[in-house]
């Protein structure tokens, strides 16, 4: 557990447990709906809770253990376990459609309030696709372009809080592009693409930027890696984003005739 | 009752021709040929700029433009050769910005770092103006007018 490293200190237990165990609850929790749910008659794709599953452990992986203490030595790692954290464990957790199994688990009542919670005018501002998106890429601009990285290495709290904030802004970025999840007021195909390519940009000049120029305290030789490894893993994440996104958009402009009720959640 | 949709064939067809035109642009020179990088000279923060907005658009405009592709299919309004106009326009057009603006004005890379850099710049700019000419000539042929002259549909 314990590395003998001189000159950053190690990663606290405690620190660990406070970033993983929250993905541990969450992936018991989607069982227990999931259980619920389907005591109550109705069934539910296995992928979706195989895509949960998969999303908890990675996440849990890139905060815990052997990976997440390399991490804080090593900008390669560290880049690989923020791609798992931010970009590749929220794509899956948000195909799960959490909220929709969380509204069938529940009784109509607390159905009914929760659907309310999602209709607070501060989720409605937070999922617009462009304010989600700066949220995501704007601190991770912070992040690598301030001492904020360098600080992170020495706070446990702030290491606490970034990488926090790397998954919710994740997830809430890729929720505000391809969710299924039942969200108020969704804005246009067209409003969430052009948001998707600006985000997409960002994030390429940002693993660009990295390449030429390191974050203090990172070697040139691992500031390359990483960001090479940014650029292309990003892509990758982020062409299946796309993909999903255009296929939600070319089914919903199937020619009228053909077109089916909105299903029902509930 | 068919109807072409004459503006969907057109920019369906240039956005995929821009995307896919990028795509091996990268693939070949950038990462199997290696005769460049984007990053080559990195002289203006622009240049940085430009290109990730333009890799951002054209991986969305890759799949996007198929996407609209499958979809005038399956209004059965597709017009291939339009199409096609579309692909060769976009495509060509995008070589032309690359190696004229990118190469020659921005500097940010040349397609080869060898003495005679202006065969390949001849080359590669006069391939653009080709795909540009003929892909303007199917589009000039199946433009809305012309329907019955080039056989729409």
């Amino acid at each position: 557990m314990h590395h003998t490293h001189t000159e950053m200190a190690g990663l606290p237990v405690w620190s660990q447990i406070l970033l993983a165990l929250p993905f541990l609850i969450l992936a018991l929790l989607y069982i227990w709906g999931l259980m619920v749910s389907s005591g109550k008659g109705r069934s539910w794709p296995v992928w979706r809770t195989c895509f949960w599953i998969l999303g908890c452990v990675l996440a849990f992986t890139a905060v815990a253990g052997p990976l997440a203490d390399q991490a804080h030595h090593d900008f390669y790692v560290h880049m690989m376990t923020h791609l798992l954290l931010g970009m590749l464990a929220p794509l899956l957790m948000v195909l799960a459609a959490p909220i929709m199994l969380l509204l069938r688990a529940l009784p109509v009542t607390a159905a009914r309030k929760v659907s309310g919670i999602l209709k607070w005018r501060v989720f409605h501002v937070l999922t617009d696709p462009f304010v989600a998106s700066l949220m995501n890429m704007g601190a991770l601009w912070v992040l690598y372009t301030t001492p904020l990285y360098s600080g992170m290495h020495e706070s446990p709290a702030l290491h606490v809080l970034v990488h926090a904030h790397v998954f919710i802004a994740g997830y809430v970025f890729t929720a505000s592009m391809i969710s299924k999840d039942p969200m108020p007021n969704r804005p246009s195909y067209f409003y969430r693409s052009v948001a998707l390519v600006l985000a997409l940009a960002s994030h390429g000049i940002l693993s660009k930027y990295l390449y030429a120029n390191p974050p203090a305290g990172v070697p040139a030789a691992e500031a390359e890696a990483g960001g090479m490894l940014m650029f292309y893993g990003g892509d990758i994440v982020d062409g299946v984003i796309v993909f999903l996104l255009l296929r939600q958009w070319y089914h919903a402009a199937r020619p009228k005739p053909y077109k089916s009720p909105q299903p029902v959640t509930g | 009752m068919r109807e072409v949709n004459y503006s969907g064939n057109l920019w369906s067809g240039v956005l995929f021709g821009l995307g896919a035109i990028a795509f091996f642009d990268e693939v070949v020179f950038h990462q199997l040929l290696r005769w460049h990088h984007f990053y080559d000279l990195a002289t203006t923060d622009i240049g940085l700029i430009s290109d990730g907005l333009f890799h951002a658009f054209s991986w969305f405009a890759t799949i996007g433009g198929l996407f609209w592709f499958a979809d005038l299919r399956r209004k059965k309004s597709l017009y291939l050769k339009r199409w096609w106009g579309g692909v060769l326009t976009g495509a060509g057009a995008f070589q032309l910005y690359d190696g004229l603006i990118q190469h020659k004005v921005m500097r940010i890379h040349q397609i080869r770092y060898v003495e005679n850099v202006l065969v390949y710049d001849i080359i590669w700019n006069v391939t653009a103006a080709l795909m540009i000419a003929a892909g303007v000539y199917l589009l000039y042929k199946t433009r809305s007018g012309n329907r019955r002259a080039s056989g729409a549909v």
